[in-house]
């Protein structure tokens, strides 16, 4: 361990004190943070080609079954869909100011917006637990009791709701994770673990939450608004 | 030095705030204009502002435009190779109907 330490001190200190955030094998902290935000860049690639299967799948039946698509998705709610945006936007707004207040250290406008995001993150899941209970109210989630009424091709219409739950499940999972996250991003920050030279995980979890918005802003039309023509949007 | 890299990365509090108010107002436009009749248009004008909305957010509350260069290649290569799985697959759903196959 003391070896380890003067290993740090010899190396990459260019300038005044240590800083202890600083990982001896980088030359500075710009280059740390720019690892970081290369890795997780590089994660968020993984994340993107994993959605983006159940996108092609979307197209590719959507494609094969036009009748069916156009009955189902008219049984999601346009109205929420579009307030859930409006939420999910205003959490990346909050979330943004918060990786702007961790850059200028202000550690209480910090802990405010990530509370801000933790709670915007909570208003679209519980919208989104709302429009599940629709669907299971209405028998609309595919399997043994599946009905679609007023459907022209029930049977493919279960493969509207299967991509439905299968793409908004797994976004909602990335957000209950990033829920989680975020809890003790909180709690480190009241703690005031970071500072204004080093706010590295903030700044990588807002990639994440931003990514996690950008799906949804896929989601959005793909399952909501295509097939409208004609109907009342309130 | 150092200070000054760092401070380059902030970016300022009303771009954020333009962002945002975009983000919304084209939310409720692209709700409002799934209802108008635009024929086949509809799905890509859908498309087409989700899309412009995305950039949005990848470009200013994801920091791209003020990243490194190496950042903006990795972003570029990833969406090339989300758009090679979307169009190759989809080049050969579209086009299966067009040609007979003899036989059949």
């Amino acid at each position: 361990m003391a070896s380890h330490t003067s290993a740090i001190e010899g190396h990459g200190q260019h300038e005044g004190s240590h800083d202890p955030n600083l990982k001896h094998h980088f030359e500075n902290a710009e280059q740390q943070k720019e690892t970081a935000t290369l890795g997780m860049w590089a994660f968020l690639l993984t994340e993107l080609m994993f959605f983006g299967g159940l996108f092609l799948a979307y197209f590719v039946y959507r494609h094969w079954y036009p009748v069916a698509f156009i009955d189902a998705s008219n049984k999601t709610d346009v109205l929420v869909g579009a307030i859930n945006t409006t939420v999910l936007i205003c959490s990346s707004l909050t979330m943004a100011l918060g990786v702007h207040y961790a850059s200028k250290g202000n550690r209480k406008l910090l802990v405010m917006f990530l509370v801000l995001t933790l709670l915007l993150g909570g208003i679209f899941l519980g919208v989104k637990g709302y429009e599940y209970h629709d669907k299971w109210v209405h028998h609309e989630i595919p399997g043994e009791h599946f009905e679609c009424h007023g459907c022209r091709d029930a049977g493919h219409a279960s493969l509207f709701f299967s991509l439905y739950f299968g793409m908004t499940g797994l976004h909602a999972s990335h957000m209950i994770i990033g829920f989680g996250v975020l809890l003790v991003l909180i709690w480190q920050a009241w703690k005031g673990k970071f500072t204004a030279k080093w706010y590295t995980p903030i700044e990588i979890f807002g990639l994440y939450w931003h990514f996690v918005d950008i799906v949804w802003i896929f989601l959005f039309p793909l399952l909501y608004l295509i097939d409208r023509v004609g109907k009342p949007l309130l | 030095m150092q200070a000054h890299t760092e401070e380059h990365h902030i970016v300022p509090k009303r771009v954020y705030a333009l962002v945002f108010v975009t983000l919304i107002i084209l939310t409720w436009v692209t709700a409002w204009v799934s209802t108008v009749d635009l024929g086949r248009m509809n799905i890509y004008v859908a498309l087409s502002i989700a899309v412009f909305k995305a950039t949005l957010v990848v470009l200013f509350f994801m920091h791209v435009k003020y990243g490194s260069r190496l950042t903006k290649l990795i972003v570029c290569s990833g969406i090339l190779w989300l758009m090679l799985l979307l169009f190759i697959t989809m080049s050969d759903i579209w086009t299966r109907g067009w040609i007979g196959v003899p036989g059949r």
